[in-house]
């Protein structure tokens, strides 16, 4: 075991596999001899070669198109989009190219491509760096969303991606990068797509979320025990798929609960969350089920990020909210 | 200013062999072809042409779904497939299914393809290729990435992709070429420029005398080709193929073409945008017109010869309509199926209550 931040656990995945399959590619924007602009991939490129960890020209669709003709000639490219903002240069090569791919060659054709790109606020970075657009890519059938929010599972989740046969894009919250460390194995071990954790046991209420406001959670819980509410936290890990059974089998128990994400209230998964717990649980509700967000605006100028993005004590008041419905 | 763009088009005089009265014009570019390469070549435009004939047929009869008309390509369609081998990859773009039939694709899943059926998109093992590309340019990034991944390999086999002229404005065409200069991908680019974009004309794409010019962006070699003239548009594939193998680079083809049809069969009318003039100087040029007086001045061809194999085209195409009229119908559970390598919860869930429908 070894006390890693998120970033290094990141990049030990990579390590891993790079290791562990010569068709395994690593490049993007900086990548290669740079090691990333926030060194995810710091070292690989000696380890490993030019061959297999190298810069890109300055074009985020030609990189995800490139990664396509790379996955038809057998390789498994994990191509990083150095911001996630970037991410409408190549919506079609993601969305409508290697989305579909397995779809539209009847199954004859794979796209094991892992795609990660930093996002998140809360870290003074200029126009669109930090916008949270996992919603876009939660409505394409054909991918995989994962969102790590601690080492230890972005280590696993990211070899998960990586052997996965079908595209990921793996969304890694920039606060989170370096924000604190905990104990990371040193071998290989994998966490499984489309499994939520829980985080924080609980009877009153369940908070669902994912990336940095899943610790945004554990604070307000941790207040809210004072205040004699025990909150259950769940942490969804993946957004597309979401594991609705850990929810559904929560939400039966606490009979209430709230959905959080950094992303605008029209934006991100919540309302997916909301709607599949009316299907499935209503029954079982004491209260609607409120969610938590940041306004319908875009992602604000750098000096409103205190006020803008959503904190505790917004969750903390949601939830005296249902609590005393 | 303007002398840099004189100086620049000179560079891309269009490459001919085979003028329009089917005369060597170009002797020491000819390419090495067998007078049965010759006669098979022949043959496919023959059998291609009546491919579209019939395709448009069964398309106006509502037996077909989309088409876009290939009728005028020939030489620019099949010149260059000519020159592929079998492990070569194609990457075609929505007009470019006679490439794939003449790699292997069976006629009934070309016929799938047009009506809308997933089997139609399964390629045969021994056809590198993909389906026929819909979104203009993503096939030209994808073709860069395939190139680099055979050079990666030391494979000596090359990606081709085709666009048309105005496929040549978008991003991902520059992005692609591009890439493939930067990375040396084993890749040929060939733009089939058509003379019209539905009802746009190629001048109104850009002020670029040639597309092929274009390929001074990317840093890589460019050749402007005569698309009516078979043996020219072989002939240089052949060469740019070669020098992709042998780690020279990518190349940027445009060939100088004409659809004699409509842009699909979707309702697109050119005689609202073409006049009968332009039509006729075209039809001048025809492909298969031309390459016909060769032959037939080198008595490797016969009219016998060309009702033969239009003979065995209608048959063909006939059978392969059959085939695909009689192929399953696709239920929602088969689109579940093939959707990931494993289901997630969601399509878990779906696939129970389709799968129960489907079962009443």
């Amino acid at each position: 075991m070894a006390q890693m931040t998120m970033i290094q656990a990141i990049t030990d995945a990579m390590r891993t596999e790079l290791g562990n399959d010569e068709n395994v590619l690593v490049f993007g924007e900086d990548v290669g001899y740079y090691g990333g602009v926030f060194r995810a991939t710091e070292g690989l490129q000696d380890e490993f070669g030019e061959d297999r960890v190298f810069d890109t020209p300055l074009a985020e669709s030609g990189i995800n198109g490139m990664a396509i003709g790379l996955a038809l000639t057998g390789y498994r490219p994990v191509p990083e989009i150095q911001f996630f903002g970037f991410v409408f240069e190549t919506m079609d090569a993601i969305a409508g190219q290697m989305a579909r791919y397995r779809f539209r060659s009847g199954g004859t054709e794979s796209m094991p491509i892992t795609i990660r790109s930093p996002f998140g606020g809360g870290v003074n970075t200029p126009e669109l760096h930090a916008d949270s657009l996992e919603g876009t890519m939660a409505q394409m059938p054909g991918l995989k969303v994962v969102i790590p929010s601690n080492p230890y599972d972005a280590k696993g989740l990211l070899i998960q991606s990586i052997r996965d046969n079908d595209p990921v894009i793996f969304l890694e919250h920039m606060k989170l990068y370096r924000s604190f460390r905990e104990e990371v194995p040193e071998e290989e071990y994998t966490v499984e797509l489309g499994k939520a954790a829980v985080k924080r046991e609980g009877s009153d209420v369940t908070l669902i979320g994912y990336g940095a406001i899943v610790h945004t959670a554990l604070k307000a819980a941790e207040q809210l025990e004072e205040n004699g509410v025990s909150a259950e936290v769940i942490d969804l890990r993946t957004v597309s798929p979401v594991d609705y059974d850990t929810i559904i089998e929560s939400v039966k128990k606490t009979n209430r609960a709230v959905v959080l994400q950094e992303a605008q209230k029209q934006a991100g998964i919540a309302s997916n969350v909301v709607a599949e717990i009316q299907e499935k649980a209503i029954l079982h509700l004491e209260a609607p089920v409120l969610r938590v967000t940041a306004p319908d605006t875009l992602y604000p100028f750098t000096q409103a990020e205190g006020v803008w993005l959503p904190d505790h004590t917004s969750i903390i008041e949601k939830v005296e909210s249902v609590m005393n419905f | 200013m303007k002398r840099t763009l004189e100086n620049i088009e000179k560079q891309f005089e269009t490459f001919q062999i085979l003028n329009e009265q089917g005369e060597i014009v170009n002797e020491e570019a000819m390419p090495e072809l067998s007078d049965d390469d010759l006669k098979e070549i022949m043959r496919r435009m023959v059998y291609t042409r009546i491919l579209d004939q019939r395709s448009i047929a069964l398309n106006r009869q509502g037996r077909l779904g989309f088409y876009a008309p290939t009728a005028g390509q020939e030489a620019s369609q099949l010149g260059s497939h000519y020159a592929l081998e079998q492990d070569d990859f194609i990457l075609p773009g929505y007009r470019d299914v006679p490439q794939l039939i003449w790699q292997g694709l069976p006629l009934y899943k070309a016929y799938l393809f047009s009506k809308g059926h997933y089997i139609g998109n399964q390629m045969p093992e021994e056809v590198k290729a993909v389906s026929p590309q819909i979104i203009i340019g993503a096939q030209i990034t994808q073709a860069a990435g395939v190139g680099l991944g055979f050079k990666k390999r030391g494979e000596k086999t090359i990606a081709i992709t085709y666009t048309g002229d105005g496929g040549a404005s978008q991003g991902d065409f520059y992005e692609g070429v591009n890439f493939a200069g930067a990375f040396g991908a084993q890749t040929v680019f060939v733009v089939q420029n058509n003379q019209y974009a539905i009802s746009v004309p190629s001048e109104k794409q850009t002020a670029a005398q040639t597309i092929a010019q274009k390929a001074v962006a990317a840093g890589i070699e460019g050749i402007q080709v005569d698309g009516m003239d078979v043996l020219a548009v072989y002939a240089a594939t052949k060469e740019a193929r070669e020098r992709a193998i042998n780690g020279e680079g990518p190349t940027l083809i445009e060939t100088l073409t004409y659809r004699y049809g409509p842009h699909t069969m979707a309702g697109d009318d050119p005689t609202r945008y073409r006049t009968e003039d332009t039509d006729n100087e075209w039809e001048q040029k025809d492909p298969i017109v031309r390459f016909r007086k060769y032959l037939e001045s080198k008595d490797l061809w016969s009219e016998e010869e060309e009702n033969e194999v239009i003979e065995k085209a209608k048959e063909e195409i006939k059978a392969a309509i059959k085939e695909a009229d009689n192929t399953a119908k696709q239920k929602v559970t088969d689109l579940m199926d093939i959707m990931y390598e494993e289901l997630p919860q969601n399509l878990q869930e779906q696939r129970e209550e389709y799968a129960e429908k489907e079962s009443k």
